[in-house]
């Protein structure tokens, strides 16, 4: 997935995650500020108490004044785009002036719910799936429907969906997205003339000979306790589908049904083939073992192509390539589905500003709805596929095309387990733990670790 | 002379009740002001800012809120966080095993590691101040700094250990920080490396002040080195000894932070701070489940304080 992912990059770069962190609110309001912006809104309330006549009406945007946005942008490629988006803005909008607060991705994360309900900026970067819907049904954000509306014709259904809040209206602008496929090395393979596999049986052939052939089958890498969840996902959706695996991840069906025991006793048949030490190795280091040609194949999200960037070879990067994950022989084959998480653009709801600002906000979530913003963002985080219909996908190269294709045949797509079910399911105390302690010894008997997830499930306070 | 005795005792007692009603009278409004600052504000604040969070967990220890809008009489669900957490939580256990482990490998690793340098640094050997220096950097870095250190340790396929004993070419990797099994060691001899510099410059500091004298007469007595270690100096230092385990008793109750840098506490990792944090602090906000685990290990963590208390204010009287 991508939402601890960037954190996890900032780490290996600069090595120390927590001293890099920014305060995660703007408390640094001087009295002053406070007094103008009790001023602009009792000015908005003035204005609105004379409201009824004809000249207050207020357009959907507006050019010049003020916004801020807080992101979590930190990786320094998305950091980049993020500041090229807003200079674009800033630059098209009549010079709306537009205060950028960056917080560290894992803090911003981990700080969300303190910080929409303290004084948060009118913007913010967040996720689509469960995680905006929480969010949405709390009444911290602000439904755009308005923006939407306007905006719409430039998305498709799918995108469409994925931004609706429980309520059905709208709550987020989608920018970017990226499939999670199983990627190789071209060279690699013609070198032992493998071939793609399109049937479970043909991948695990296809394992057994790259052990012979002395690579790592697959490179699996899951200290951090998210990656396995992308296998638990492709999986459950091949074998039990779409429905069944949405309906498990938000609990209305049972963390022990014989099905979920299918999609473990299926798993076990793979997991011989992983990296050795897997649990003790980031996700960049299982993207090296398919750099260095020791591994054969990595199931991961297009993200991977950074790590081939940063290598700084443009000949790793034009060997890379992927395919979807292959078909289990079940009826849910034809759903073609696979993550594709989306990332997205949202209107807080107890910022002090947004009253004042809310037309110039407003102009902004139009502005990231355009494809020439979302290419710009593109240029600068190449793992990030603009999600407008009129983005101009001429300059894309051939990898970022085929991701293009395996989303829009793909017939249902899901947004991530962590992105899916609700965050304290997912996480270290959760389902990243019981999905190691299945990792552990995957030949087990599954009975009691099923049990052990559904009881967890059973224990989370409703949302 | 035989009757002026006798009433010696009572003008002292009066002159002794005059000079304190004399003192209290002597107090201008101004020292009175000054009192009432010097005390109050300390006050104020431990109230605000120590016993008010504390009062606050265990108010919350007994809702289900989740940070999100203020708490009512809804939230309140009696002892549920408590009951699932001693019954159906499944890292409940773990954790605390973990915890204990902590404190047992630290009681009996490496504080005694500690006290073996100090001893030896005592010496005054020659580069003894070489040694001192070598032994607290570790200390002096951040606990967050030392986690990334050892990290780049024990890393499987790029860490320096199993490449240096050639694990890696041979393709037999350990993996010492997803093994559940081994990951909770390796990760204590992380914390023992930073513990032991402190107990060190602890312990030398209390040496450096026992009386020399004490020594050369246990010498002069025919007293041999570890006699005299253990019989005088010891003895001697036992204000020290107390601090040196109630550190050590903190030290592993606290445990946190290289465990979160290398997994965010899973896979065997557990520890009850780190549970608090991701319970209550993560996205998760599981505030009021959060709070009951803090409550447990406030209770836990009282034991060593009061000891700490007792015996500093015994030391003082």
């Amino acid at each position: 997935m991508g939402d601890s992912r960037d954190a996890k990059r900032v780490r290996n770069r600069l090595a120390l995650p927590y001293l890099d962190a920014e305060l995660p609110l703007n408390l640094d309001l001087s009295r002053r500020d406070i007094l103008k912006i009790a001023g602009y809104g009792s000015l908005a309330a003035f204005i609105a108490a004379c409201g009824g006549s004809p000249t207050t009406t207020t357009s959907l945007t507006a050019k010049g004044g003020a916004m801020s946005l807080g992101s979590y942008n930190t990786d320094p490629n998305s950091k980049k785009g993020t500041q090229a988006i807003v200079d674009a803005f800033t630059a098209a909008n009549g010079g709306t002036k537009v205060k950028l607060n960056t917080v560290d991705h894992g803090t911003f994360q981990n700080q969300i719910s303190s910080y929409l309900q303290g004084t948060p900026e009118d913007a913010f970067t967040w996720f689509s799936g469960h995680r905006m819907r929480f969010f949405a049904d709390k009444g911290l954000a602000t439904p755009i429907d308005d923006v939407w509306d306007a905006v719409k014709s430039n998305y498709t259904e799918g995108f469409a969906a994925s931004i609706k809040g429980n309520d059905g209206h709208a709550y987020a602008i989608p920018t970017d997205y990226y499939p999670w496929a199983v990627f190789y090395r071209k060279d690699v393979w013609a070198q032992h003339s493998y071939t793609v596999p399109t049937t479970w049986d043909a991948f695990k052939a296809l394992c057994a000979q790259m052990k012979k052939d002395g690579l790592t089958p697959i490179a699996f890498a899951d200290k951090d306790g998210w990656p396995a969840q992308g296998t638990f996902d492709i999986l459950n959706l091949r074998l039990n589908g779409y429905d069944f695996h949405t309906e498990l991840l938000t609990g209305k069906q049972k963390w022990t049904d014989p099905r979920v025991t299918a999609v473990y006793k299926k798993w076990s048949e793979i997991t011989q083939y992983y990296s050795q030490a897997f649990a003790g190795l980031t996700w960049e280091q299982g993207a090296d073992q398919l750099l260095r040609k020791t591994a054969g194949m990595y199931l991961l999200g297009l993200f991977v192509s950074d790590e081939f960037k940063a290598s700084g070879s443009q000949a790793d990067l034009d060997q890379l390539d992927f395919f979807p994950f292959p078909d289990m022989g079940t009826q849910y084959d034809a759903e073609k589905a696979l993550d594709a998480p989306i990332d997205v653009y949202m209107l807080t709801k107890k910022s002090p500003t947004l009253a004042a600002n809310r037309a110039q906000a407003n102009a902004f979530l139009e502005f990231v709805a355009k494809g020439s913003t979302q290419v710009l963002y593109w240029q600068n985080a190449p793992g990030s596929i603009p999600t407008a219909t009129d983005a101009d996908t001429s300059q894309y190269p051939a990898l970022t095309k085929k991701a293009v294709q395996i989303v829009s045949n793909a017939k249902r797509i899901t947004q991530y387990f962590d992105r899916d079910s609700r965050p304290d399911y997912s996480g270290p105390n959760g389902m990243q733990g019981f999905l190691l302690k299945f990792l552990a010894n995957p030949g087990q008997d599954t009975t009691s670790l099923q049990g052990q997830m559904q009881s967890f499930w059973d224990s989370l306070a409703p949302e | 002379m035989a009757n002026t005795t006798p009433s010696l005792a009572p003008v002292r007692a009066q002159e002794a009740s005059e000079a304190g009603a004399l003192a209290a009278t002597l107090l201008t409004r101004h020292d009175k002001i000054l009192i009432v600052l010097m005390v109050g504000v300390p006050l104020t604040l431990d109230l605000l800012l120590i016993w008010g969070p504390t009062l606050a967990s265990v108010v919350l220890s007994f809702t289900n809120w989740d940070g999100i809008g203020s708490v009512t009489g809804e939230n309140f669900v009696g002892f549920k966080n408590y009951q699932f957490m001693l019954t159906g939580y499944t890292l409940f256990w773990p954790a605390f095993t973990h915890n204990l482990i902590w404190l047992a490998w630290l009681t009996f690793i490496a504080t005694p590691l500690g006290m073996f340098l100090a001893v030896l640094l005592d010496r005054e050997m020659r580069g003894t101040r070489i040694y001192q220096s070598v032994f607290f950097l570790p200390v002096v870095l951040s606990l967050v700094v030392v986690g990334f250190i050892w990290e780049l340790q024990y890393t499987p396929t790029e860490g320096f250990i199993n490449n240096a004993f050639g694990l890696v070419k041979s393709g037999k990797l350990i993996d010492w920080l997803g093994n559940p099994r081994i990951n909770l060691f390796a990760v204590l001899v992380a914390a023992s490396w930073r513990h032991i510099g402190y107990i060190m410059i602890l312990y030398l500091a209390g040496l450096k002040s026992v009386d020399p004298s004490l020594r050369e007469a246990a010498r002069v007595d025919g007293a041999t080195e570890v006699q005299t270690f253990f019989n005088v100096v010891l003895p001697v230092m036992a204000p020290i000894n107390v601090i040196i385990v109630v550190v050590t008793a903190i030290e592993a109750l606290r445990a946190f932070d290289i465990a979160f840098i290398i997994n965010q506490g899973k896979n065997g990792l557990e520890l009850l701070s780190i549970l608090i944090t991701n319970n209550s602090i993560s996205e998760a906000s599981l505030v009021g489940f959060g709070s009951a685990i803090a409550v447990i290990l406030l209770v836990i963590s009282l034991g060593p304080i009061i000891l700490f208390l007792s015996r500093t204010m015994r030391t003082t009287a």
